[in-house]
């Protein structure tokens, strides 16, 4: 981890360590911050707020939404749950891993999509739903993923 | 001339598929043409097959044009649809579109209708009376108010509202807490979002009304990861609610203080049952916690704390506002009050209805659903989320009624359908529910942690062909023991769509393509 990441992760928790149960707030924070929470993030976290760091590596790994490596530039999530599998999601899945050559968890080579499955986007009515870096979008069919990916990446 | 105003939503759903593009065009047709805009970002009125639903303000009222899209946008000008005039996407006056007309909406009264950012609207609109009664009553009243209007838990486990409030209100402990669950996470569920985009500051209201009644000071709203929309509705109504002063130190001069603060989940599904929401909100790992002690007593921070999910809030300042008998009076046998029921999937017209319990599921599938969006026959819904048992068509017929449920062994849960037509493989969703189960699991109790695993692979072996009878009744058992062995129900619940797939699509559970056994 650089310095000044190493930097931004005390000055977070500094500014957080007071708040009620603030790990998880903390965690977000800096995964806001950089990313993702670098392994070398955990000492530094764990030693503010008085945490051993198997607590807070236990927290880190217990939440999907937490990653431990850098991610793409672009962060896309399709639903696998059951709304979005009864218009096709299990299509959709097989399409955009094939599309970005990736699986679910990993980041495309030239590191600019992260690919992951995610569990209801509360979009149940327009199925199937994906999310790319935080925006919604229903009813995506396989060319509306080409579409998608293709405007991410001009 | 005067500013035209138009409502173009601001709900994830309708972003989902244009309505930013919608708001745009209309933005940039009406600069174009020198018309003085006044554009309402509002909440979803919940018909999603109608979004982007986009309605004008006339002299008899708001009228309805939907679905648009940007590419729209000049025709309806074109057709001036600035005063309600006639276009192919033109629905009429929209409180008259059938699909709502028949809906009985208390809960969801102000969604779609008001602007979510704006405490002025919400009292305009009725928003805040509850409160104000519930400041003049006693503790003690509040709750038996909230307990004689019969209302039960809506996030699935049905318990009665009131006797949660009356134990924390018994506690003589000074610091409680108010927390409300909104990690929706049921596939097919969406009014705990639809309202926390739409109408936040009822969800304020509810929750400020619990802090008042059995005083709390500290209200928490545990928000699930993948709601960003509703994060940043949250916030910004609830930094309204403080500087209109309905948060804070002295509510609406009462002396009585309610502060309230939105706390982010990390995608864990398993942090929707109540005891791991509040390891989570204590920034811990969503582990379950061994009930007694109940969070009543022991909860957040060990402090005596209500768990209500949204749509439980949210019901509170109708009945405090309109009385108990008033919300009783809806409904049928001990499920009281009304449901914002969410059709969902492989559905024509999918979106939210709110209707007294009682209402038929053939008549949401078909009436307000319109059959399957592919055409084809529904082949089987699943309601009350991954937890929820699949149920046959031969079995549409029963009501929406936490025990007409029960009775055919199925549950309401949180109110979500999902629709699937006859292409579904009921064997495939049987094995979906282990491995999502897998997924999730907390890892706290044996039976969910490793049954689920043994659970996908026994299902892996039905479906290959090998030993199939034996490996169903083997997989039959091992349900029974998630059933009877689990802490919490994830484990204990997610052999309900499995076992229900079993006994109403046997047939599934074969051979796809059968293997030859080796040796």
């Amino acid at each position: 981890m650089l310095p000044e990441d190493c930097e931004t992760v005390r000055r977070i928790v500094a500014d957080m360590k007071d708040r009620p149960g603030p790990l998880i707030e903390v965690l977000h924070s800096v995964q806001a911050a950089l990313g993702y929470v670098p392994p070398d993030a955990v000492p530094i976290v764990a030693d503010a707020l008085n945490l051993s760091r198997a607590e807070v590596h236990g927290v880190v790994t217990f939440y999907h939404f937490f990653r431990e490596t850098p991610p793409g530039k672009h962060t896309v999530q399709i639903c696998r749950a059951e709304a979005c599998q009864s218009m096709g999601a299990d299509a959709l899945v097989e399409h955009a891993k094939k599309r970005l050559g990736v699986d679910f968890h990993e980041t495309t080579r030239d590191g600019v999509f992260s690919l992951e499955q995610v569990f209801c986007l509360g979009n149940c009515a327009c199925s199937p739903a994906a999310m790319i870096d935080g925006r919604l979008y229903g009813r995506v069919s396989p060319e509306r993923f080409d579409e998608l990916v293709a405007e991410k990446k001009s | 001339m005067s500013a035209v105003t138009v409502y173009v939503p601001c709900d994830a759903a309708a972003l989902s598929i244009g309505a930013e593009e919608v708001a745009a065009a209309i933005s940039k047709e009406c600069s174009a043409r020198g018309i003085e805009l006044k554009l309402i970002r509002n909440g979803s009125r919940g018909a999603c097959w109608l979004e982007p639903l986009v309605e004008v303000v006339t002299p008899q009222g708001r009228v309805a044009y939907g679905p648009v899209t940007a590419a729209d946008v000049p025709s309806l000008f074109a057709a001036d649809f600035l005063n309600g005039k006639g276009h192919q996407l033109f629905l009429g006056p929209t409180a008259e579109i059938p699909w709502f007309a028949s809906q009985q909406r208390l809960t969801f009264a102000r969604v779609g209708i008001v602007d979510p950012a704006s405490v002025a609207d919400f009292v305009a609109n009725g928003g805040y009376q509850g409160l104000r009664r519930a400041l003049s009553m006693t503790p003690k009243e509040i709750v038996q108010a909230v307990l004689d209007s019969g209302l039960r838990g809506r996030g699935g486990a049905a318990f009665p509202t009131g006797i949660k409030w009356k134990t924390v209100l018994d506690q003589a402990v000074e610091q409680k807490y108010v927390t409300c669950n909104a990690d929706e996470g049921d596939s097919g569920t969406f009014s705990d979002r639809m309202l926390m985009e739409g109408d936040p500051l009822c969800l304020i209201e509810g929750m400020t009304i619990a802090g008042i009644a059995v005083g709390a000071t500290q209200g928490y709203i545990y928000l699930r990861a993948e709601y960003p929309h509703s994060f940043r509705a949250l916030n910004s109504a609830i930094a309204a609610a403080y500087q209109a002063r309905y948060l804070g130190s002295d509510v609406l001069g009462s002396g009585k203080r309610f502060d309230l603060e939105v706390r982010l989940g990390a995608g864990a599904y398993v942090c929707g049952e109540e005891t791991s929401m509040l390891q989570s909100l204590e920034g811990k790992r969503g582990e379950v916690r061994v009930r007694p002690p109940l969070p009543a007593i022991n909860g957040l921070f060990m402090k005596p704390t209500i768990v209500n999910n949204v749509m439980t809030f949210a019901s509170v300042p109708t009945i405090i506002h309109q009385g108990a008998e008033f919300y009783k009076n809806f409904g049928m046998g001990r499920s009281r009050g009304t449901l914002p029921l969410q059709l969902a999937g492989n559905i024509k017209r999918g979106g939210l209805i709110e209707r007294a319990f009682g209402v038929s599921l053939r008549e949401l599938l078909y009436d307000y659903g319109g059959g399957s969006a592919t055409g084809r026959p529904i082949r089987a819904v699943q309601v009350g989320g991954p937890l929820g048992a699949f149920i046959p068509a031969s079995q549409f017929d029963v009501l929406i009624d936490y025990e007409a449920l029960t009775a055919i062994g199925a549950l309401l849960g949180h109110g979500g359908i999902v629709a699937f037509d006859d292409t579904v493989d009921m064997a495939r969703m049987a094995r979906y529910a282990m491995e999502f189960c897998a997924v999730e699991s907390c890892g706290k109790c044996t039976p969910c942690r490793i049954g689920s695993t043994r659970g996908v692979e026994v299902i892996d072996k039905i479906m290959n062909g090998i030993d199939s009878e034996r490996n169903l009744a083997l997989l039959e058992n091992l349900c029974d023991t998630m059933v009877v062995g689990s802490l919490c129900g994830l484990g204990g619940m997610t052999p309900f769509p499995v076992q229900s797939a079993i006994k109403h699509f046997r047939d599934d559970f074969r051979a796809k393509a059968p293997l030859k056994r080796a040796g």
